[in-house]
């Protein structure tokens, strides 16, 4: 028989992650802090309207594009949000969570041999994406000093004849690092210099806590080079609804339309419904669930900073990125290890590139009761490795 | 800040001064003297527990009553409630627009004990015109918390 597999799939290499977390799920009795997804339920208000929509029949396909009403709420949202303005009508499409956006951007905007640089530490979907839409994923290693922002200079040296886009993953999952006007603007400069685009994943915008959150398509010049992705898994709580969107010039949204069409169709109609809700009315929950994040936050960097790990103060998303290089394990080891000694369940920072060795991602995502039980288990197994380190 | 550390302890009345400043992000003496200033002025009138007696197994009977009554003279409404909160069985009262003017809850270990105290002390207080008598039949939510189901984290262990 024929191998019936693509070597372009079969080359892209699994997650490494899995086995891992394959472990914590067999395990009962362990904490984890290694969830990606709010632990707020989606504001009744909103499941509300999806039930409400439910009985109403509404349980057609909408336009390809999304619902119009929800479209309008988008374009409402991010003007009175972010001072961003897109067009409803073709400017703005609804998608299947922001990952879909993310896939559907990179295939309607590559050639082959079109290079796209990747920030890492990052989410885990941009380098297989950019592989899968016959593009050349081009790594920048994030570095702690910079507080895993990405600065100008390491954007120009990445630069070759052959980039074609950045992806601007910021606030960032893993790192909970975010880029000030200031890092925008510096950037986007050279940006507009070499003529680049820009694809930014702005899914944890809501979640920025030292300054209102600026958006890169809202600096002068970007927005004609600027995919801007967002949705509503973070900010809303609804991961499990499958809902996000791109914004952009017409042209680009156009042929992503294009691939949404006969790939997709369009986004679930239930969710469509429930998300207009959540855009017209849920300003007070979102800030709550902010409020309780950044206290969580807090306490974790206190935390950290008692224990005597190094650890950059995060300013969004819901992460935070300790260092472990003090305790000469790599990543996988103290991960692995404070799981089994003290069942503890935290994310090796490699599992979002190879520059998040020497780093976990733990979640905040947990009732402070959660967290303060989690971290006295960490502290104790710190503790431990130090005696056993001799320090 | 008054507002802000009011705000978390209403829901988190155990959390520990060193965590309660923390997460607010405030000196721990700041935040303690704002809470004896609060607890002082009454402003923190008390730190009680939340306690689903249903599922404790213990018997409890809570009547909401509504007491339309004749305010005093000079007094108003300020005197008639004063006369009633003052009993131990009586959990809360409150002024009511509407119908009627008080709301007063009760509770007690049986109906009979919560029936008696209303036809034994509380009608025949010579303000009140009339009771009328509500029996809770079962607490689905109070304060904010819903009583029904404990929390359930339904999250897969690890995503990214």
């Amino acid at each position: 028989m024929r191998n019936p597999l693509s070597k372009t799939i079969v080359n892209i290499e699994p997650s490494g992650i899995r086995k891992f977390f394959d472990i914590v799920t067999e395990m009962d009795d362990a904490i984890s802090l290694g969830v990606g997804e709010p632990d707020f339920d989606t504001p009744w208000r909103i499941r509300d309207e999806a039930i409400y929509s439910l009985e109403k029949g509404r349980t057609f396909y909408t336009s390809n594009a999304g619902l119009k009403e929800l479209k309008e709420e988008i374009s409402a949202y991010l003007h009175r949000k972010y001072d961003l303005s897109y067009d409803p009508a073709g400017e703005i499409f609804v998608t299947v969570g922001g990952s879909e956006a993310i896939d559907v951007a990179l295939r309607a905007m590559l050639d082959p041999g079109d290079e796209v640089l990747i920030p890492q530490p990052s989410y885990v979907s941009y380098e297989p994406c950019t592989i899968l839409a016959n593009g050349t994923p081009v790594i920048i290693d994030l570095k702690e000093e910079n507080e895993f922002r990405l600065t100008a200079r390491e954007l120009e040296e990445a630069i070759t004849d052959r980039t074609k886009i950045l992806v601007l993953p910021f606030p960032n999952n893993p790192t909970g690092a975010i880029m000030e006007r200031q890092d925008l603007e510096a950037i986007a400069e050279v940006i507009i210099k070499h003529d680049i685009f820009v694809l930014t994943d702005e899914i944890y915008s809501e979640l920025s806590y030292k300054n209102e959150h600026v958006s890169i398509a809202s600096l002068p010049g970007l927005k004609e080079r600027t995919i801007y992705i967002n949705g509503f898994s973070k900010a809303f709580a609804m991961t499990g609804w499958r809902l996000g969107y791109a914004c952009g010039p017409k042209e680009i949204i156009a042929q992503m339309l294009k691939i949404h069409q006969f790939a997709i169709m369009c986004a679930p109609t239930t969710s469509q419904y429930a998300a207009v809700e959540a855009l017209r009315s849920c300003d007070a929950e979102v800030a709550e669930m902010k409020e309780e994040y950044n206290g969580r936050r807090r306490y974790l960097v206190k935390r950290f900073a008692d224990m005597g790990v190094k650890c950059f103060e995060p300013f969004g998303a819901f992460y935070i990125f300790p260092s472990i290089r003090q305790f000469g394990l790599t990543s996988d080891e103290f991960a692995t290890q404070l799981l089994h000694r003290k069942k503890v369940a935290v994310v090796p920072g490699t599992a979002f590139g190879k520059s998040g060795e020497g780093f976990i991602r733990i979640s905040y995502a947990y009732s402070l009761e959660q967290l303060k039980l989690a971290l006295d288990r960490i502290e104790e197994f710190v503790t431990e490795l130090k005696a056993e380190k001799g320090f | 800040m008054r507002e802000k550390i009011l705000h978390y302890i209403e829901k988190n009345a155990r959390i520990d001064l060193k965590d309660l400043a923390t997460v607010l992000g405030e000196d721990e003496a700041a935040v303690m003297n704002e809470l004896e200033a609060m607890e002082a002025e009454n402003i923190i009138a008390g730190y009680h527990t939340m306690i689903n007696w249903d599922k404790a197994g213990v018997e409890k009977v809570t009547g909401m009553i509504e007491v339309r009554v004749t305010p005093q003279r000079g007094m108003g409404f300020d005197k008639v409630a004063s006369h009633i909160y003052n009993y131990p069985e009586v959990s809360s009262v409150y002024l009511i627009s509407g119908g009627f003017d008080f709301m007063v809850i009760i509770e007690g270990k049986t109906l009979r004990e919560v029936a008696e105290f209303v036809s034994n002390k509380l009608a025949p207080l010579e303000s009140v015109l009339s009771t009328k008598s509500n029996f809770i039949l079962k607490k689905y939510k109070e304060a904010g918390t819903v009583l029904t189901d404990a929390p359930h984290d339904e999250r897969m262990k690890m995503s990214l």
